[in-house]
């Protein structure tokens, strides 16, 4: 049987477990805990602490594995470890707290060093009313033109499969380059 | 929907590069933060808009406008402000022309000969400059850009490219950081040198300069100084900066002051980042089993 693995990472309640939630065929395995600062209580009461885990089974050869990270930097060790071995991962954002943008930004450049792998970048919320729209996010994030960044609803099954749809023609396209 | 956030978490120079890069037309507009007493994302202070500060208008990605918050910003008081009226002139022309748009205004003084065309576009551009370049050190507060909305149609717009402002707009950042980082305290004191006669002698120093030589003393710190002149602490800082390299005054630090706060292991709390690490390779027709995979659910 071969396993393959793909990462979903991004800031603090950007979306991660959510987006993971959607589309995984088992109920996503997470290690969460009770929130413990103030501001983070306030956004959510508990938070993925070393990572969520979901699965596609593709057929009896082949299993897709999710991993998201732990968004809070104290954990920030775990993400080596999920890193490891990632056909490519999803940077997700929460457009509607541009005050996570330079946390993202910092992940998505960690992420890149880690491994050389495909991404694209998840653009969280964008059913609210406040959210930034993609034009407007690419700039604020100083993501480059060939890097897709893809309006993304977390809790919508069909949004959450264009992205990672998105994430694999990437991979193909790098493949065939 | 409009683009809103807090200048702590996107600055004003990041802001100017967005509409720039992305050809906006609308109007910016900057508040004063009014605490909620919650705490956002990553912790910081939640904040609703409260009193305007500012207001600065763009069509198609260049400035054309700008307003502090409490200041009128009409024409007679841009061309007052940039010497091409007297504060007479400005008085009789504000009571006479009350209800005059500025565009009917800038004739009727073009037609008087009280200045000419290019006198009103260079005072209008300077005027919107150094509106920018003072919003650009504000380092907080909400801000709200609306598309779409520009100032009514009497007031005289002169469009200035944005690349400009923002290297202008880095370039002081970085002055202004620089002149923090030589002068982190300012509750250290001044005091002259040992022989300040012979260095003060044939020195031309400015109004400016010379109220704060005035004050050199070590008894009083720079910050009240900057307070007794009713200075900024930017001001204050370039102006000691000058006197000290000219060899004119010494700062007396304290010992405590000797290395600057926040020096010592800048960057520590960085995770170290391990040599990038490739993947294990994967085939093809295993990526394409995976997108027919995630297509069928």
């Amino acid at each position: 049987m071969q396993t393959v693995k793909m990462v979903i990472t991004g800031p603090f309640s950007s979306g991660k477990t959510e987006f993971i939630r959607s589309i995984s065929e088992i109920d996503v395995v997470t290690t969460e805990r009770g929130i413990t600062s103030d501001a983070e209580r306030a956004i959510k009461e508990s938070t993925t602490v070393a990572m969520d885990f979901g699965r596609i089974t593709v057929d009896d050869d082949l299993v897709l594995y999710l991993f998201g990270t732990p968004g809070q930097r104290r954990f920030d060790f775990m993400w080596e470890i999920l890193a490891e071995g990632m056909l490519g991962f999803v940077v997700m954002v929460d457009s509607t707290k541009p005050e996570t943008f330079r946390e993202a930004k910092s992940i998505l450049e960690t992420f890149r060093a880690y491994a050389p792998t495909p991404y694209v970048v998840a653009a969280n919320k964008q059913d609210h009313g406040e959210a930034w729209n993609t034009d407007d996010l690419r700039i604020a994030l100083r993501i480059e033109e060939g890097v897709k960044l893809l309006p993304c609803v977390a809790r919508d099954k069909e949004s959450v499969k264009t992205v990672l749809l998105e994430l694999l023609y990437s991979i193909l396209e790098e493949m065939e380059s | 929907m409009p683009l809103q956030g807090n200048l702590r978490d996107f600055s004003t120079t990041q802001l100017l590069n967005l509409i720039n890069l992305a050809g906006k037309t609308g109007t910016l507009t900057l508040f004063e933060g009014v605490k909620t007493g919650e705490k956002d994302a990553v912790g910081g202070d939640k904040m609703t808009p409260g009193r305007e500060r500012a207001r600065i208008s763009f069509k198609v990605g260049k400035l054309i406008l700008a307003a502090l918050g409490g200041q009128d910003g009409n024409l007679v008081s841009v061309l007052n402000k940039a010497g091409k009226l007297t504060d007479e002139q400005a008085r009789i022309i504000r009571e006479r022309a009350r209800n005059t748009s500025d565009k009917a205004l800038a004739l009727l003084l073009i037609n008087a000969n009280y200045v000419t065309q290019r006198d009103i576009v260079s005072s209008i551009q300077q005027h919107t400059l150094d509106v920018v370049y003072n919003l650009l050190g504000w380092s907080e507060g909400p801000f709200r850009f609306e598309d779409n909305s520009l100032p009514s149609s009497d007031r005289i717009l002169v469009p200035i490219d944005l690349e400009n402002v923002i290297i202008e707009g880095a370039r002081r950042i970085k002055e202004v950081e620089q002149l923090n980082s030589h002068l982190p305290n300012l509750d250290m004191a001044l005091k002259f040198p040992d022989n300040p006669r012979e260095k003060f002698k044939g020195i031309h120093l400015s109004v400016e300069e010379w109220r704060v030589v005035s004050f050199v003393n070590p008894k009083n710190t720079i910050r009240q100084i900057a307070k007794a002149n009713n200075m900024s602490e930017v001001e204050i800082r370039r102006i000691i900066y000058g006197l000290e390299q000219a060899g004119l005054v010494e700062i007396v630090r304290p010992a405590a002051a000797e290395v600057p706060a926040g020096a010592v292991a800048s960057g520590s709390g960085k995770p170290q980042v391990p040599a990038a690490r490739k993947a294990p390779p994967v085939q093809k027709t295993v990526v394409n089993r995976l997108i027919d995979k995630i297509r069928s659910i």
